[in-house]
């Protein structure tokens, strides 16, 4: 809120504090290593539960509320952009894909997927750039940018409601099993992995936090602490960061085969964008 | 005056003090309590002294506030909101931000009722009031008490 | 086109005398002036200090605002309709610069 509560010195001194000083709250954490392997132990589906309903009764009044709720102010900035023309060609989102109401529904629900003619795994965002860069001969918008995060905050409100299906098929599998991987292996200096927090302790106290589990059905989020609205990825830098693992850049093969596996480990839930979180 | 220094500790205050002792490790962020209350002197600034009474003003605020980024508030008054029956003005003002007024609301009778909501920062653990001034001049308050907690993963990030 | 996106809910007709409820959303960050960047340096306060609501014409409610306010501050606030007409709704920072939206609301 204030200067003293920003910055990496307050958020080591944090964590620190959380797993040394408060280590006698600290849950147990049930070993799950076994010759060097890690077994995953995923959520059950009827265990599912939405960061939403984690969140205290004024804010869920207020994430509802498209009159009161932060992230709506972005998606009006995508709902420009989608008709505004750019780049060498002269093109809008429009002039392509029509009413986005109509032609964006669902689509967020599918993503990240392979692409069909490169073969790679593309999030919205890239798939917004690729547009950008082949489609409106235009310079991309870089992660966090006010209009990526307008347009993909947009395009993924179209899908509200919708259940989150992803393929992790064909091409798409070797990401998934590395987004697994990833999810389950432990990392940074405080040698935690994702699973140990948003499988085995959700529900439980951190600080005055409770743990989600980790489900990707609200981005861009407005972050409360951030004070503004925010991609997967930056949150996903936020956890490596909390683990005092290695951040890695916005788009990175990581961070996308993480955003594979999250929205699987996720499916059938409806998205929720723009949700708030804490 | 010949108010001994225990005399002077109110039993709100104690507590206030233990409630804050207790946050400790809770919340880092917390300061030690600051002496002196700045919710009495912008109220001083905005009656110049008339007396404050509590009541007709409702006041609506999480009391476990999980992030002081953002805490929703509704602050409702029981008044027509007729041209000759209404509120003039309601302040909110906070116990230990570095601004005591932390929003002020201009009302008028077209409004046909006198509620109002917002967001505001809370730096702290803190007491909130609601204070009122109708068209008489007369001034009605409400109090709220937040605690304030922190996200586990503040990142900076 | 412009950055600053604001929202409004009002509703589109109302019976005379009818109260409703207005709501309004700014991006705005708010800063409070208290925080520094990651070189050390103080982030300039930039905050909306004033916010104004009229209703043909007439100032129905406003709002002095002081960093308190979170970022990207929303109002929810009533308005008796006595007749059609127009509202509008002003924002200004302490940069001086205003955005200023409208809409109108007809009596049924």
């Amino acid at each position: 809120m204030y200067a003293q509560l920003s910055g990496l010195r307050f958020t080591a001194l944090t964590f620190l504090a959380v797993l040394f000083v408060g280590g006698a709250a600290w849950p147990v954490v049930p070993e799950l290593v076994e010759d060097g392997q890690i077994i995953p132990e995923s959520l059950k589906p009827e265990e599912r539960r939405s960061g939403t309903t984690f969140l205290s009764e004024a804010l869920r009044a207020q994430q509802e509320d498209e009159g009161t709720n932060p992230g709506m102010l972005w998606v009006t900035t995508g709902e420009e952009l989608w008709t505004t023309p750019a780049g060498s060609e002269n093109k809008s989102c429009v002039n392509c894909h029509g009413d986005a109401e109509a032609s964006m529904k669902g689509v967020a629900a599918r993503y990240p997927t392979i692409d069909k003619t490169t073969g790679e795994l593309l999030n919205l965002e890239l798939r917004i750039n690729q547009c950008r860069r082949e489609r409106q001969g235009a310079e991309p918008f870089p992660y966090e940018s006010n209009e990526m995060l307008g347009l993909t905050a947009f395009i993924a409100y179209q899908s509200r409601g919708m259940p989150i299906s992803v393929s992790i098929d064909g091409p798409a599998a070797r990401h998934f099993e590395y987004g697994r991987k990833l999810f389950t292996t432990r990392q940074g200096q405080l040698n935690l992995a994702c699973t140990q927090c948003h499988d085995e302790n959700w529900g439980r106290k951190l600080r005055g936090d409770t743990i989600s589990q980790g489900h990707p059905t609200g981005f861009p989020i407005y972050r409360l602490e951030w004070q503004s609205l925010g991609s997967l990825h930056r949150r996903l830098r936020a956890c490596s960061l909390g683990v005092r693992a290695e951040v890695l850049d916005y788009g990175s093969p990581e961070y996308l085969a993480l955003e594979l596996y999250l929205a699987w480990r996720a499916r059938g839930m409806p998205i929720e964008t723009p949700a708030i979180r804490r | 005056m010949s108010k001994s220094r225990g005399e002077g500790l109110s039993r709100r205050q104690v507590a206030a003090g233990i409630v804050a002792v207790a946050l400790v490790p809770l919340a880092a962020g917390s300061r030690a309590a600051v002496a002196g209350d700045q919710i009495s002197t912008a109220l001083e600034k905005i009656t110049g002294g008339a007396p404050v009474t509590e009541g007709r003003v409702k006041l609506e605020i999480s009391s476990l506030a999980e992030n002081g980024f953002s805490v929703p508030l509704t602050v409702s008054v029981d008044s027509p909101m007729t041209a000759d029956d209404y509120v003039k003005t309601i302040h909110i003002l906070s116990e230990k931000n570095p601004v005591a007024e932390v929003v002020k609301f201009n009302l008028s009778p077209r409004m046909g009722r006198a509620k109002v909501s917002t967001s505001i920062r809370m730096a702290d653990t803190q007491r909130v009031l609601a204070v009122a001034e109708m068209h008489d001049g007369s001034f009605w308050s409400a109090e709220a008490h937040v605690i304030v907690t922190l996200s586990a993963c503040i990142d900076g990030g | 086109m412009s950055m600053t996106s604001a929202r409004i809910v009002v509703p589109k007709t109302a019976k005379r005398g009818e109260v409703v409820e207005i709501k309004t959303l700014i991006k705005h960050p708010m800063e409070t002036g208290y925080r520094r960047d990651h070189r050390g340096q103080v982030i300039p306060r930039h905050i909306i200090q004033r916010f104004v609501a009229t209703y043909n014409g007439e100032e129905v409610f406003s709002a002095d605002l002081t960093q308190g306010v979170a970022a990207n501050p929303y109002f929810a606030f009533p308005l008796r309709v006595e007749e059609s007409g127009e509202i509008t709704f002003t924002w200004t920072d302490d940069r001086g610069s205003t955005h200023t939206e409208k809409a109108e609301i007809t009596v049924a």
